[in-house]
């Protein structure tokens, strides 16, 4: 049921593009960087971006047009996992919010993966209520001129920071005005995190591992040029960039993809003795869980084709974590007495996070965090609740004072 | 392993304007007449509802989606006569549009018989004789071709024959002398003996069947090879009745609390029922999902159509079920009464769930179709005590 026409003409001219950029920088001898520049330049980076930022302005769908036809050519990627906060959350709010000199600025390196990125959203006394942020960023009186600064000095406890110690630069969501109430008091920046006061401390997890990290902000210091939209207006900013996260946290792609692809090859190869006839059961039944899941992926990824990520992604991760939690706690009892072994509890800090790797006491422990981080499921519940059935909202009893005068 | 990994992924989910239209229209048609009232009076004998809805389909040419055009059909896809089943499932109507225009349809297009598949595109209506939990031709009993022509047996428990909209046709599967066959019965001629019975969802009346020398004409062909055809048509797009079922159960659920006051405030507000009511919405949409991906790979005769129907038919029953429960529960007291719809959706849905296979059988296909193999309780492979 592939759309013919345009579709197909877009096929053919994205890899007559993809085939030029091919001869004029022969992946054999070019440069990784300057292939890549190259690749950015001739708007092949991400097809769905507008002309000038390394895309041409087409439908998303079309990307694997490009993946493929480079791919195998043998030419070098951008090793997007090394990135994915970077390019699943920075870039879609950098392209919304971002002014063409920020675009220009920031989106390259990005892609390219010359910067990695981090998120400051979290602190200790803000998870779900993240509005509640208290890290404040305050104009630097020693910049600019005429009453409005230059620059920002940031100061506060960032917490839940993955990728931080790698990070070049972070979006970072702090507290211009705490005599506003608190949803409006926020304002969004692109930091630089390469700066004496930026501190980051491992923040080791339950799996033993130290995937994340706490941040600490003394007078750091961020420029006006750096900030992502008005000032007030971070709030409207950090919540396209939660949309984006869900919606990259929730959309699988292939069958048996992710956690059930190692469930169930751990039922194919497991002693016979660990396949009982209720765990067999079960398995058929998250067997369809997940492909359900994975249609409705397909059916969102269509209807985004066309426009932005809406509410209707937090279903999708709701899913992912049950299902994440129930097939990797099944695994556990798939694999009998090596389900008891766990394979190391030494504090490491891995580059990147494979919640499908590393041994079955891992991927047990690790899918717990699905339903808390990126929203917990009990949010997630809310949201669907309020914005897409149009349920009354919680009561609140913060939304209408000012955060300075909120109870702590 | 068949489990292959790019399944399906260039299957159209989303609904086209000639679907949406088709939506439109049959809804207009069945909000005019439908009403629960009129629905809920087949439990209390009076079946005139169904004979008015069908001819008001037949005039929309639908019971013609899958009659191929050469034998007067309207040649249309799968993808359209799924949208017909999830808009009739929403108003709980009670016509064999699955029973005849899908299953009976399907089955008589893979043997190509000409002359019968133009009477049912003409909305002449066709039920194939196996009981209606049956999903594979494989585990059809066929009943006794003697060597005269006519046939012998019984089935219990069969949708579209009788009701309000009985069958004209019946074809059956059969074995004589020569092997397997499908013959065409007139459920009038002697021999032939239909007895309605009183069904959990009297929108899809049962009968049992009993077949003595009925008189039969045989329909040339691959019987095998279109019962086959004909149930997985039905498997396929069946899930689209039973996402509707569950649609309509989530919709009516969310409106009702949204303006239902308890203690001074709108019980939809309730965090106990938000959260309830968001991993049913969460459900419906996978189901929905499932079903559209079934019925696009069958309109498309996509490979993966088995799976996609395996995972169709098990998540939407049981999705449907909980959705109806859900809906009755929530509902309160109202949900109980004989005047809400309620109850109209539960017994369709529980029903439902079992008409070309339950939950478990649908799932117990995965077993071969993706290699998920059940476990040998004799294969030991360590030395034993005796």
């Amino acid at each position: 049921m592939t759309a013919a026409g345009p579709a197909t003409d877009h096929r053919a001219d994205l890899e007559a593009r993809a085939d030029a950029l091919l001869a004029a920088h022969d992946p054999a001898t070019t440069e990784r960087q300057a292939f890549l520049d190259a690749r950015y330049d001739a708007g092949l980076a991400w097809v769905h971006v507008p002309e000038g930022h390394g895309g041409l302005g087409l439908p998303r769908a079309l990307q694997p047009v490009v993946d493929d036809r480079l791919g195998a050519a043998g030419a070098p990627d951008n090793d997007p996992r090394r990135n994915g906060i970077g390019l699943g959350m920075a870039a879609p709010t950098i392209l919304a919010f971002g002014t063409p000199a920020q675009q220009e600025r920031l989106l390259r390196p990005l892609w390219t993966g010359r910067e990695i990125w981090c998120q400051l959203f979290s602190e200790p006394g803000a998870g779900s209520d993240l509005a509640a942020v208290a890290t404040r960023a305050v104009p630097d009186p020693s910049s600019g001129s005429g009453g409005s600064a230059d620059r920002w000095r940031v100061s506060g406890q960032k917490v839940w920071t993955s990728s931080a110690h790698l990070a070049d630069r972070a979006l970072l969501l702090a507290r211009t005005d705490p005599d506003a109430p608190k949803h409006r008091g926020l304002t969004y920046f692109a930091l630089d995190m390469r700066q004496p006061g930026v501190e980051v401390r491992p923040l080791r997890q339950l799996t033993g591992e130290a995937e994340f990290n706490e941040v600490f902000l003394t007078d750091a210091v961020v420029e006006d040029a750096d900030r992502l939209g008005d000032v007030g207006a971070g709030w409207q900013v950090a919540n396209a960039t939660l949309m984006s996260e869900r919606v990259a946290i929730g959309s699988g792609a292939a069958r048996e993809a992710g956690m059930l692809g190692v469930v169930a090859d751990a039922w194919r190869t497991a002693p016979s003795g660990h396949r009982t006839a209720d765990a067999h059961q079960r398995l058929l039944r998250l067997w369809v869980e997940s492909e359900a899941l994975r249609t409705t992926g397909m059916r969102l990824a269509q209807k985004l084709a066309a426009g932005a990520p809406g509410p209707e992604g937090s279903a999708m991760k709701l899913g992912f974590a049950r299902l994440a939690q129930q097939l990797s706690s099944l695994e556990v009892e798939l694999r009998g007495d090596d389900g008891l072994r766990y394979d190391d509890w030494t504090l490491r800090r891995p580059d990147q996070v494979d919640m499908t790797g590393r041994d079955t006491g891992y991927r047990y422990l690790r899918a717990k965090g699905n339903s808390i981080e990126g929203g917990t499921s009990e949010v997630l519940r809310n949201i669907i609740a309020e914005r897409v059935l149009g349920l009354p909202s919680e009561h609140r009893v913060d939304k209408d004072v000012a955060w300075k005068d909120l109870p702590r | 392993m068949s489990a292959t990994t790019g399944a399906g992924a260039d299957l159209a989910l989303l609904p086209d304007d000639v679907e949406d239209d088709l939506r439109a229209t049959l809804d207009r048609a069945l909000a005019a007449r439908c009403t629960p009232a009129r629905v809920a009076a087949a439990y209390d004998g009076d079946d005139s509802l169904a004979g008015e809805l069908w001819t008001a389909l037949v005039d929309l040419g639908l019971p013609a989606l899958l009659v191929p055009e050469e034998h007067g059909g309207a040649g249309a896809g799968a993808r359209e006569a799924a949208a017909v089943l999830d808009v009739l499932a929403r108003h709980a109507a009670p016509v064999p549009y699955l029973s005849s225009a899908v299953v009976a349809t399907t089955a008589l297009g893979a043997l190509g018989t000409g002359e019968l598949l133009g009477r049912l595109a003409g909305g002449e209506v066709a039920a194939l004789l196996v009981p209606a939990t049956v999903h594979r031709a494989d585990d059809v009993a066929p009943l006794a071709l003697h060597d005269d022509g006519t046939v012998s047996g019984a089935v219990r428990s069969v949708v579209g024959v009788a009701g309000g909209v009985p069958a004209g046709v019946l074809l059956v599967p059969v074995a004589g002398a020569d092997g397997a066959a499908l013959v065409a019965v007139r459920p009038g001629d002697p021999g032939v003996d239909v007895t309605p019975v009183v069904s959990l969802d009297m929108t899809t009346p049962l009968a049992d069947v009993r077949l003595d020398r009925a008189p039969a004409t045989l329909l040339p062909g691959d019987a095998r090879a279109a019962v086959s055809a004909g149930l997985a048509a039905g498997a396929a797009l069946g899930a689209s009745a039973l996402a509707g079922t569950a649609t309509w159960a989530l919709t009516t659920t969310v409106a009702y609390l949204q303006q239902r006051r308890q203690f001074g405030r709108v019980v939809g507000g309730y965090q106990a029922l938000k959260h309830r009511l968001a991993d049913l919405y969460a459900e419906v949409e996978q189901a929905t999902a499932t079903a559209r991906y079934a019925a696009a790979a069958l309109a498309a005769d996509d490979p993966d159509l088995a799976v996609a129907t395996a995972v169709a038919q098990s998540w939407c029953s049981e999705v449907a079920v909980h959705a109806t429960e859900e809906a009755v529960q929530l509902h309160g007291g109202l949900g109980m009464t004989w005047e809400h719809p309620c109850h109209l959706h539960l017994k369709r849905a529980r029903a439902g769930a079992l008409v070309l296979g339950s939950p478990a059988a649908h799932r117990d296909d995965l077993t071969t179709l993706v290699d998920l193999p059940p476990p040998h309780p004799d294969q030991g492979g360590s030395p034993s005590w005796t």
